[in-house]
């Protein structure tokens, strides 16, 4: 029968020409900037589910709109999330002043889906007293500046007071090298009922990441740069070294559990649920702790990473949407200044942090140099709610322990240490010079990408 | 066999009456099989049809935008480089040639096919074998099928953590059960030798229920009249599942073991939550690698929708080709 033929290659057509005609079309939309008032669509709004916060962040705006009526911000909830950042950026729904983490940075100005905003910082007295180092997170290699760092964290040792007592070990007294860690972890694991001595992570690239805090530690690097290229600097005494702890904690201390291959929300419930006496974390993770797993700030202590020669640092900040007119990009530096990067708010924000139950005190974030640096601790310290004398030692070694970041192209390489890391702990006979040998021709590739 | 394609034709228009449930045309096609007066036959077809048209309309439309255009822009896309403020720049073969150029690029591929043979062993016969047994039964039948459902009706990502605790190979209940046995116990998921094999278990133990219940309905449909004259010719169970039972659900195995392979060789779920692509890349697939792709070490959607349409051109040829071997006349 023709018909059936027909219709059959008709409807094929038809939807196969809807598609084509769609797919064809990928039009982006191109709104006029309006004049006079400027409207600023901000995310980094806390969901409602977190009422505090969410009412304090409503609040700000509410406020910054009052003292700058010509400006109005539309905010929305979500921080980063990887996988709905191009979609959003596709569909011209990101927003014109995006949060992002300092391992976002590199890649989008890479990818130019950020916009230059060099020329206007000088207009922003506050923002000068930003960290420079801190500032070069967000900046290409002709130093040209790309958003503006509001929050930074380094690496200590987070360990569990209790535990420690509970072992006989002084809780004012964290371990100071990657042995002491081992000697603690060993009595930690005695203590029997599924307690932990010393945890590590070593999947979906948390393990590589892990694996860097390690090496940097030690006073090594994963990737160093060899006159105008980079290379892999891990295949080394350091990374052997490494290695050797990971597998003697592991497999002859038998302080680290049997059950491996564990990322981010792993140690962190672990700790929570008072089964694992330390770990490598930022001071961020205390609060968490607290409020996820109802727990209370004095069981907790922070110390500076073993070794104290270096750790690794990271944090976050907001970047601005490719294409904005020059009122948008003022109005966005604008409200990051006033919201986040306003030491002489210090007093305002920590008074409503402390009535609401939030953590104050804690030893970082610090971005400031000068007297920026000096208002923020003042402040800190006035309206203090956690123990800060449990996180003394790490305050002290912020001073002079060496911050670096992240490798470039950092979850590539990243994802090729995950492996080392999971050989060491789920192999009692990983062979450590193959292993690293391996690595270190994955990562040399990979970083023979970057510019 | 070949047959006369005429009365076949005059069938097939039968049966298309039949089945738009148009009684005027078909009592006209049965009454008068010539030539129709009035209107021409296309123009009564959509007039009797109009509403049913405009239904599907909504459904092409619906599966245009949400099927067709994301399968048809994936495919421009695999060879452009974009980063979606400016316009895609159009790079020919180079996202192929980076996904070929990856060393875990034949990795990928392997541990995906070598994912599928192992369900294909352990997961494919195991729901036909509960169907059969579950159709035998006279009680409890209605718990059982529940149990056997129940994983099913699970978040795949709550079952994936379920298993999380049972492979841990210290408290975990496997190696507790092992122990208490006196037998020896496994790393699971944490040794490259075994972490497929216990992802595959993961995977049959929550699938397999969706499978038993699309046995369960055929072995159902099969008439007991065959199953009374192989009794009455001697015929024992397993001859009786031989003779009667396979040969009768002959269609809904050769589909059944299709829609398997199509859909373990995209396995994901069990290996990004429980291993992560490890230990050293030993569960890492070919959808995993496309996550990585897009989302975690390249956003690069190019490189991500050149893998796919690698895998869909793959399957695409797998079933074609499978499908023109198991064809036969009926």
């Amino acid at each position: 029968m023709k018909t059936g033929t027909t219709s059959k290659a008709l409807g094929l057509a038809l939807t196969a020409s809807i598609a084509l005609l769609s797919a064809a079309c990928s039009s982006k939309e191109k709104t006029p900037e309006a004049t006079g008032p400027v409207t600023l669509i901000v995310n980094g709004q806390p969901p409602a589910s977190a009422a505090e916060d969410r009412q304090n962040f409503d609040d700000d705006v509410k406020a910054f709109e009052t003292k700058y009526p010509n400006i109005n911000i539309e905010p929305r909830e979500g921080f980063m999330d990887p996988k709905t950042f191009p979609a959003k950026l596709a569909g011209g729904q990101l927003e014109d002043v995006f949060y992002v983490y300092f391992t976002d940075p590199a890649g989008l100005i890479a990818r130019r889906q950020v916009m230059d905003v060099s020329t206007y910082l000088k207009d922003y007295p506050t923002l000068a007293d930003i960290r420079p180092d801190l500032l070069k997170v967000f900046s290409d290699s002709a130093g040209k500046v790309y958003g503006v760092p509001t929050a930074n964290y380094s690496m200590g040792l987070l360990y569990n007071r209790k535990l420690f007592t509970q072992a006989g070990l002084d809780p004012n007294s964290p371990p100071k090298t990657w042995d002491d860690v081992r000697a603690a972890a060993k009595k930690i694991s005695t203590l029997g009922n599924g307690v932990v001595g010393y945890g590590d992570y070593s999947k979906s690239n948390t393990g590589g990441w892990h694996f860097t805090q390690w090496m940097y530690s030690l006073g090594g690097d994963v990737a160093a740069k060899d006159g105008d290229t980079w290379k892999a600097a891990f295949n080394n005494d350091q990374g052997k070294q490494v290695l050797q702890y990971l597998h003697d904690m592991r497999f002859t201390d038998n302080s680290m559990g049997s059950r491996q291959l564990l990322e981010w929300a792993d140690l962190l419930t672990m700790m929570g649920a008072g089964k694992l006496g330390m770990y490598l974390a930022a001071p961020d993770n205390v609060p968490l702790l607290v409020k996820q797993f109802k727990g209370t700030y004095a069981d907790y202590g922070l110390a500076p990473a073993p070794g104290g020669i270096a750790t690794l640092g990271g944090g976050e900040g907001y970047m601005f949407k490719p294409g904005l007119s020059e009122a948008k990009v003022r109005a966005g530096l604008t409200w990051i200044a006033w919201k986040y990067n306003n030491p002489d708010r210090s007093d305002e924000k920590n008074q409503k942090a402390k009535a609401a139950d939030s953590p104050v005190g804690l030893p970082e974030p610090m971005i400031w140099t000068g007297s920026s640096a000096q208002k923020v601790k003042d402040s800190a310290v006035k309206f203090a709610n956690v123990p800060v004398e449990n996180y003394q030692s790490f305050a002290q070694a912020a001073g002079t322990i060496q911050v670096k970041v992240e490798p470039p192209n950092a979850q590539q390489i990243y994802a090729v240490l995950d492996n080392v890391m999971q050989a060491v702990l789920t192999k009692q006979d990983a062979n450590f010079d193959a292993l690293l040998k391996s690595a270190e021709t994955q990562v040399n590739t990979i970083l023979a990408s970057v510019k | 066999m070949r047959h006369d394609t005429r009365e076949g034709k005059a069938g097939s228009h039968t049966m298309a009456a039949v089945l738009t449930g148009s009684a005027a045309e078909l009592t006209e096609t049965l009454a008068s099989p010539g030539r129709p007066r009035g209107r021409s036959r296309r123009q009564r077809t959509i007039a009797d049809n109009l509403a049913a048209y405009l239904f599907m309309a909504g459904g092409i439309a619906c599966f245009a935008a949400f099927s067709w255009y994301p399968i048809v822009r994936g495919i421009f896309l695999s060879f452009q480089q974009t980063n979606f403020v400016t316009d895609p720049e159009w790079v020919g073969f180079a996202n192929f040639q980076a996904i070929f150029a990856d060393p875990l690029f034949w990795t990928a591929w392997r541990n995906s096919l070598y994912f599928t043979v192992l369900a294909l062993i352990f997961g494919y016969a195991v729901p036909f074998v509960a169907a059969v047994l579950l159709n035998e039964l006279r009680h409890f039948t209605g718990f059982l099928r529940v149990t056997v459902y129940l994983p099913v009706m699970l978040p795949p990502i709550v079952s994936v953590l379920l298993w999380q605790y049972f492979y841990d190979p210290g408290p975990g209940l496997f190696n507790s059960v092992l122990r208490g046995l006196g037998m020896p116990t496994s790393e699971w998921i944490q040794s490259t030798d075994t972490a497929m094999i216990s992802l595959v278990l993961v995977s049959t133990w929550a699938n397999m229920g969706a499978s038993t219940i699309i046995y369960l309905a055929g072995l159902q449909a099969i008439s007991g009249e065959l199953y009374e004259a192989a009794e009455l010719d001697g015929a024992g169970l397993w001859r009786r599942i031989r003779h009667v039972t396979i040969p009768q659900m002959r269609f809904l195995l050769v589909v059944m073991l299709l829609l398997q392979i199509i859909a373990t060789m995209q396995v994901f779920i069990e290996p990004y939550r429980l291993t992560g692509g490890g230990p050293e890349n030993a569960t890492v697939t070919v959808l995993l690698l496309i996550y990585r792709y897009a989302f975690v070490t390249n956003y690069d959607f190019g490189l991500a929708t050149a893998m796919s349409v690698l895998l869909f051109v793959v399957l695409a040829a797998f079933s074609a080709i499978y499908l023109r071997l198991t064809r036969r006349a009926d």
